[in-house]
This record gives structure tokens, sequence and C-alpha cells, in this order.
């Protein structure tokens, strides 16, 4: 027996490491980054929420805004903390509250120091956009070069570019292009010759003509756009790191800090379904051999089932569940899924699973699906028609002509297919994000950026925001910029906004 | 796995964010938080200070979608009786379900209506106050009784355990043993060992038995050593020293003067004590160095303490000049003018006795406005001021304001208009703002 009753000590925790341990290599065969398991209070806890969990951040009032609201929301009772909150890391870090009990120390170590962990190194969209083991060092650069421009240039200049990088951080990413995995070892060598250059910049007084070195850095700083090489480009943020006429480069690195900071977070909600799932089916199993083993017991097994339950639970339509699901639920009532296919399949499975259904490789199964896909083919692939029942799902059409929602599918033979096509396009990241592009510019005339958002008519930008978002933009741009709304199938413009 | 208790770690990580909230919205907090006081009684300002600000001050655009027209499908769970072709009524709410999208977005942008703060009494004393001051405050002459402050001034080599410069006293103790040679104490293990080696194995031979001997002279004399030339001795010992420094402060007092007579309606009193109040909490947060003297009067005048000026009701006829002389008196007395920043607030409805004006006029002429700093007259008049026209006060006073400058009249009808009051009468100088 590893502990009875709720309290837990240091000794306990390492003990039930090392059991879950056993049971996640061994048995589940999980590959996992080196774990750092962080013991924290609530109101650390608040300070992890305030950061997006990261462990390093650079001061900003959008992080007091965060907190600001958090601890309200926390005080007044309307928002529990979660039990833990695990980073894409390496090490791979796990903040556990100090007030879970035993079980749900065991039960949370399992689930992020395991579950999560094993989806972090293992999914190709983690792989491919993020670098696990530099990610800390990067933050503790990125956090440093603000704090040094801030006492160089003062808060309000350094401010003043974040605010405007944050609002455009949501197009700091290459999309389409595909994604690049970023050597953030090499954006901190990067970054110091560029302020070796800049120091030189600052003796100008004493040296009146330029030596090759610095010649040389110039050239390679201003690559000349003006052509309209690379255009369009949807990555605005990397546009204006690159071409922006007025910025500094001290400017120029705090965009690129904002942007590598986005593209690294940029796959999580992909596969946020799929993590869950994965996290919450891993813990639960281990948790279940723990208890067969004999290590816990039943009373601790009673408290792992009733807090999974809780976790696991989605609401119907009626009490406010949906469209968005509990990518808890979900994401678990689908790991569960596949692996029940793949031990005891019906007639039903085999027809629509006849890759799977029956291997008797629920493991190796579940190990191919965390690894190769994300949450929008991950559905497409594998959600049943036996989960589909299981959660009722039925289908809506919305049509906002019309005075009346129509339910156009439901879980029948006819629907299946149907909701699942849905649901996977509901986490397609492709349709859920604006399709922005800068399509051209001048460089030698008037120098006004232009930006065109392809969209339907109906689907347009905030207007408010948009302005406001704009004048974010042309201060970073340093002249004026036009964004135009076209039709994407038609051409037609729907709409634009300017600001000189 | 490394396992981290970060519990006792330093808190208030998110200390320096909340304040650039602070900064940034101070605009918006500070007018929240004169609402808040405009709304509370005065006397509990900044005590339970929750303020809301509205979130469009921090709101943090970005380029998003919203959805007004088109067609679209979504999945929702727990379907309990729909049938393929049911049609249902639009959730009430609007576009309800049918703009799903496009509320989360805004509610990702700027959906929340206001944020609420909760500031410390002394955040919203400052921001409620900020940029008012006590006009031309003079440094006339640094009090006798100066204040001292502490401040860091070097090292020294005794003091409190609690100062102890740890790094300094560890850096002069290894170079003291470094310069003394002192052996390490791995040294002495080794020949310890070594000794201990030798003992064991028995018969010794006479290279060995030798051996042992100089082993054993050596030992002692490490031991000796090492026991004379301590770890940390008392010279290596530095303290961090702190010096107080005399630190210079202006004096100054301010009157209180408030007319109680049968004249003065509960409501008008009511006001005036609101004024004064305000006037004293601005006071105590702003200046430690500041007496303040309340006199009260009606056809006499005293001088009250705090509890009473503000709490006790008393009423009677009116000769204003009794509370000038009174105050000229005090004055003259405990707060010599060359060397006291002198202030006047006064309240009253306006009302004299005829003969009494000339009396006054002669006392503030004479006596009053060339030794006081700054003299704020606020006349209280709830309805019926209109037909009265200007009080007897009010004209004498008018006569000698616009040939001092430093005699500041203004009129007060109701409660709203208490702050702005204040805030005009005490407002920083422009050109001093300009100046730093």
């Amino acid at each position: 027996m590893l502990y009875t009753g709720t309290d837990w000590t240091f000794a306990t925790l390492r003990d039930c490491y090392g059991e879950i341990d056993r049971i996640a290599s061994e048995e589940l065969r999980l590959d996992t980054y080196p774990n750092r398991i962080e013991l924290i209070t609530s109101e650390q806890m608040l300070d992890v929420y305030t950061s997006h969990g990261m462990p390093i951040s650079y001061p900003h009032w959008s992080a007091g805004k965060r907190f600001v609201s958090h601890e309200n929301a926390y005080r007044k009772g309307l928002m529990g903390l979660a039990y833990e909150v695990v980073i894409n890391s390496s090490p791979c870090i796990s903040y556990l509250m100090e007030e879970n009990t035993a079980t749900m120390q065991a039960l949370v170590i399992a689930h992020a120091a395991f579950g999560h962990n094993h989806f972090f190194k293992n999914n190709r969209l983690f792989r491919e956009w993020t670098d696990a083991t530099q990610i800390l060092d990067y933050l503790e650069f990125a956090r440093g070069y603000v704090a040094r421009c801030e006492e160089r240039y003062g808060v309000r200049a350094v401010e003043r570019v974040l605010d405007a990088a944050h609002a455009l951080q949501n197009q700091g990413v290459d999309r389409h292009t595909g994604s690049k995995r970023l050597d953030l070892r090499q954006e901190q060598e990067r970054a110091r010759e560029r302020r070796a250059y800049e120091d030189e910049q600052f003796n100008d007084l004493w040296r009146t003509l330029p030596d090759e070195k610095t010649a040389d850095l110039r050239k390679g700083e201003d690559a000349d756009p003006s052509t309209g090489q690379g255009l369009p480009e949807e990555n605005i943020l990397y546009f204006l790191e690159k071409n922006a006429p007025r910025l500094a480069n001290w400017e120029r690195e705090i965009i690129r800090i904002v942007r590598l900071i986005a593209q690294y977070f940029y796959p999580q909600p992909q596969a946020k379904l799929m993590n869950e799932g994965c996290a919450t089916w891993v813990h639960n199993r281990i948790m279940h051999r723990l208890h067969e083993k004999g290590l816990i017991d039943d009373a601790a097994i009673m408290e792992t089932i009733h807090s999974t339950t809780n976790v696991i639970t989605q609401r119907g339509f009626e009490e406010g569940g949906g469209p968005n699901f509990n990518p808890y639920a979900l994401g678990f009532a689908m790991m569960t899924d596949i692996a029940r296919v793949c031990t005891e399949p019906t007639e039903e499975d085999r027809l629509w699973f006849p890759g799977h259904a029956g291997n008797d490789d629920p493991i190796g199964t579940l190990h191919h699906a965390w690894s190769e896909y994300r949450d929008e083919s991950f559905v497409q692939q594998f959600l049943s028609p036996k989960v589909i029942r299981d959660f009722r799902l039925f289908r809506i059409e919305d049509d906002l002509s019309q005075p009346f929602l129509l339910v156009d599918a439901i879980h029948d033979e006819q629907g299946y297919r149907e909701i699942r096509r849905s649901v996977s396009a509901s986490y397609d990241p492709g349709l859920q994000s604006e399709e922005i592009e800068i399509v051209g510019v001048d460089l030698t005339g008037d120098r006004i950026l232009r930006l065109e958002h392809r969209t339907r008519p109906g689907q347009l930008l905030h207007p408010t925001d948009a302005r406001l978002t704009l004048d974010h933009l042309s201060a970073l741009w340093g002249y004026g910029v036009i964004i135009k709304e076209v039709d994407a199938s038609t051409g037609a413009e729907l709409g634009s906004y300017a600001k000189a | 796995m490394e396992l981290i208790d970060r519990r006792p770690n330093p808190h208030g990580k998110n200390t320096e964010n909340r304040q650039r909230v602070l900064t940034r919205a101070r605009q918006a907090i500070q007018d929240a938080v004169r609402n808040a006081a405009a709304q509370g009684r005065i006397r509990e300002i900044g005590k339970d200070s929750a303020v809301s600000i509205p979130a469009d001050v921090l709101h943090e655009p970005s380029f998003h979608r919203q959805i007004t027209a088109g067609r679209r499908h979504f999945v929702l769970p727990g379907n309990r009786e729909f049938v393929k072709g049911d049609r249902l009524r639009r959730p009430p709410g609007g576009a309800g379900e049918g703009s799903g999208e496009g509320n989360s977005a805004s509610e990702e942008g700027g959906g929340q209506d206001s944020y609420r703060f909760v500031l410390s009494r002394d955040e919203f004393l400052d921001l409620f106050f900020d940029d008012l001051e006590l006009p031309d405050l003079v440094k006339r002459e640094i009090a006798a009784t100066t204040s001292r402050a502490t401040s860091r001034a070097g090292l020294t080599s005794d003091g409190s355990p609690s100062q102890i410069d740890l790094g300094r006293t560890m850096r002069r103790s290894m170079g003291r043993r470094i310069g003394l040679k002192r052996p390490k104490p791995a040294e002495l293990i080794a020949i310890e060992e070594e000794i201990d080696g030798l003992e064991a194995c028995r018969p010794l031979s006479d290279r060995q038995f030798l051996r042992l001997q100089t082993l054993r002279e050596a030992r002692d004399h490490l031991r000796q050593r090492l026991a004379r030339i301590p770890w940390v001795d008392p010279v290596d010992l530095r303290f961090r020293r702190f010096t107080p420094v005399p630190k210079p402060t202006t004096q100054a007092v301010i009157f209180c003067v408030m007319d109680v007579s049968g004249s003065m309606t509960e409501k008008m009193k009511e006001l005036g004590k609101q004024f004064f109040l305000l006037l004293h909490v601005f006071l105590e947060k702003r200046y430690e160095k500041l007496e303040i003297v309340f006199i009260r009067h009606a056809e006499t005048a005293e001088e009250v303490d705090e509890d009473k000026f503000f709490t006790d009701t008393r009423t009677g006829g009116t000769v204003v000049s009794t509370a000038l002389e009174l105050m000229h008196g005090i004055q003259a007395e405990r707060f010599p003018a060359d060397r006291w920043n002198i202030y006047v607030a006064q309240i009253s409805d306006g009302d004299n006795i005829a003969s009494d004006m000339t009396r006054v006029n002669r006392l503030m002429v004479e006596q009053i406005l060339p030794v006081v700093q700054y003299f704020a007259y606020v006349e209280v008049s709830i309805g019926g001021s209109v037909l009265r026209g200007e009080t007897d006060l009010w004209k004498g006073y008018k006569s000698l304001a616009d040939a001092t400058p430093h005699l500041a009249m203004r009129r007060i009808e109701d409660r709203r208009e208490i702050f702005p009051v204040f805030r005009e009468l005490f407002a920083r100088k422009a050109q001093e703002r300009a100046g730093g």
C-alpha cells in the first residue's frame, strides 16, 4: 500500500511516482520527457494561470489584467483552480496544488507527468512546431531582453511595441507554408549579435565611417521587399519585423519574441481534445492498475472514480453544453472507445474501422493515434457511431436568414457521417481563424501597406476591434495601412478600413 | 524525476503587472475612485474600496470575425426527442446560438463589462487626491524637531547579528584563512586515515614506524593550527551600517473654521462637515507634519477637538469676527508666522451681524491675510440663495479677494459639488506641475 487516507508527504509522492512510472513504461509503453514536479499554493496557481502556464514571462499589463480577473473569479468562488498545470517543456514541468489529497496527487502525476508528457513528446504537431528542450531558456532570455529594453528605452516605449505586437499575434504564424521548427538557442545567439551591433551603433559619435562588418550586417537587416517579393504574406508580424521601415532593431527583436512565443502556443488548441483525452485515459488506466496491484485502497479508487467522473461529464445542450464539447469528456470517450474497438469489436465497428477493429493491440493503436493526428483529423478518423449514440449528438443547421433552426442530422444511420464531418470541422483551425494576408506595398511610393481579409458575406471583421488593431499595425509599420475585406469566392469587396 | 517544493518561493509574482494595470488605467480608475467616494460617506473613504473600471480601457483588440449572416452547422450533445427535419425556435437572447462564434470572439475581445479592482486604502487615497496639494507651501524654516530617517552608510565591524553582511564576512574569512595558511580539513583526514592504516598493521617495519612518527607529528601540528585559526574570526565580521539622516520637513498648520449658528440649517452643517472631513482625510494622507486646529463659532468662538467638531451640535447667533480673533490669537501664540505655513478653511452660510463686518474686514486685512498662505472661504447655501443674492460675508470678502489672490471663495449648494469645489481649491498649480 502506497498510502492510506488523504495526507501525503514528499516520500509518498516519490513512492507513487515510482509505481506509476513502472506501469506507464512497462504496461502502457509511454515515452516521456524527464519530469519535474513542483508543489505550489493556490496563489501561485493563479500566477501560473496568468502566464498561460509559462514559468517565466516578461512583464506586461495584460498579465496584470488576467491576474486580476482570475483572482476576482477565484475569490468570489466562480472559478475553481485546476489540480495541475503542465508545461510542454523538457524537463516537463507539472505544477501540483498543495491542497490536493494523496489520491489526487497520484492521479495528477499520472495525468500530467505521464499522459500529457507523452502526448507533448510524441504528437506530430508538437514535434514539428515546438522545441521543448529550449523553451525555458528562451523565455528566460525573452524576459531579460524586454527588461533591458525597458531600462534603456523606457517602459512606455516597450509597452507600445508589445501592445501592438500582441494585437497581431494571431497573425504571427506561417499556417499555410508549413511549420518551421524553431531553433531557439540560435535565436538567442542572433539577439546577442544584434545587440552587439546596436552597441556599436551607440558610439556613432566617435566613428564616422562604418566598418565592413557593420555594413554587412546592415545589408542583411534590410532585405528589400520593394519588388513585392514574398507577397502575399500571411505572417504579419514576420513581415513587420523584416520590413517595417521605421522600427529600431530592438523593436524588431521584441516583435520577434512575441511572434516566437505565439508560435510556441500555436499547436496547443489544435490538439486539446486529444491531449486531454490521452491524459485522462492514461490516468484512469494507471489508477485502476494501482488498485488491482493492491497499491492503493478502495477509498482511493472511489475517489479517483468520483473525480474522473466529474471531469468527464458532458452537459447536454439544454444545460449549456456544446457546441464546444468538454474536451475531457469527448476525448476520454473516444480513447476508451478505440481501446474497446481493438479488443471487443461489434459488427458495426468492423464495418467502420476495418483497420484496427479486433487487432487486439489497444496500446499500439492509441499510440499511433496520439502521435499522428490532431483534433480535426482524429475526430474524422475515430469518432464512432457508438460514441455518437452515447453522446446523443444531433446537428443543427443555422441559417440566419431563417427564423428557425433546423435539425438536419441525428444519431442514426443516415446521420453518423454528417455529424462526424461537422464535429471534425469544428476543430479545423483553418476554418476557425481569419484569413488575412499582406498583399502589397509600394516602398518607393506612398508606403501604404495593403492587406486583404478573404472571407464570406456575413463574416466580416468586428469593426471596432478591426480599427483598433489597424491602429496598432500602422504604429508598427510607420505609414498608412489599408485592409480590404473580399469575398473569397467572387473576389468582390465587402468592406474596408484604412488608417492614414 | 525532480520534486521541487515551490511553496516557500516569494509571493506576489504579479504585483508588478498589477501595478502596470493601475498605471495604464489610471484615468479610468481615478474616475471610478471618485465616483465611489461620492457615493459613499466621506468618512468611510478608502475603507471598502473595490472599484470597477470599464473594460474598454484594458481592451486588447485583435482581428476577428463577427458572424452576422450565412448558414452554419453545429453539433450539440444530449438529444432526447428530436428527429431529422424538426424545426426549433431560435433560443431567446437575440442571435443566441446563431452567432455563437461571434459571441465567444467578442468575449475574448471585450465582452466583459468591467474589471473589479480591490485597492488598498493608500492606493485609493493616492488616486483620490492625486494632483491636489496645499498651495504655496514654502519652507519657511526647518522645524526644530527635525524627523530623522535612517539610510545605508557603508559597513562597520560591529553591529546586531540581523545586520550581518554575510557575503563580505565570508570573503574576509576566506582571505584570512588563505593568508594564514589554515590547513584544509581534507589534509587532516588524509593523514588520519594513513595513521589508522599504519596502526592497524603490526608489526611495523622501521620505515613504517618512522613514517608513523612523522605523521603523528604532522597531525598534531595540523590540529593545533586548525584550532588556532578559526573558520570565522570576529575580525572577519562586517555589518551593514545605518546612520540617521535628518529629514527636513516643513511645518504647516491649518485652521478649520465653521459657523454653527442658528441660521445654519442641519443640512448646511452636514455639507460643511463633509467638506472638512474631506479636507481632513486629504491632509492626513498627504502631509505628515501638519497641525490641524478646529474652531467653531456662533456668537462666540471656541477651539474644539476633532470629535466634537464633527459630531457635537451647538447653535446661537453669528459673530464671525470672534472666530477670526480666536484664530489669530491661537496663531500668534502657538504658530509664529515666520516658522509656520498657515492655512485657513472657513465654512459659513454667509450670515453675519451687519455691525460686525467692518471688524471682520479690518481683522482680515491687517492681521490674517498678511500671515496666511492660503485662505479658502466656502459658503454653503441651500435654496433661496438666488433670492438673497450675495451675503454680507461674501460681499465683504469679495472686495478683499480682488486684491489678494490667496483668498479663494467658492459656493456649495449640494453634496455633489463638494468634491469639484475641493479640487478647484486645492488643485496643483499648472506652472508648478510643468516645472516638475
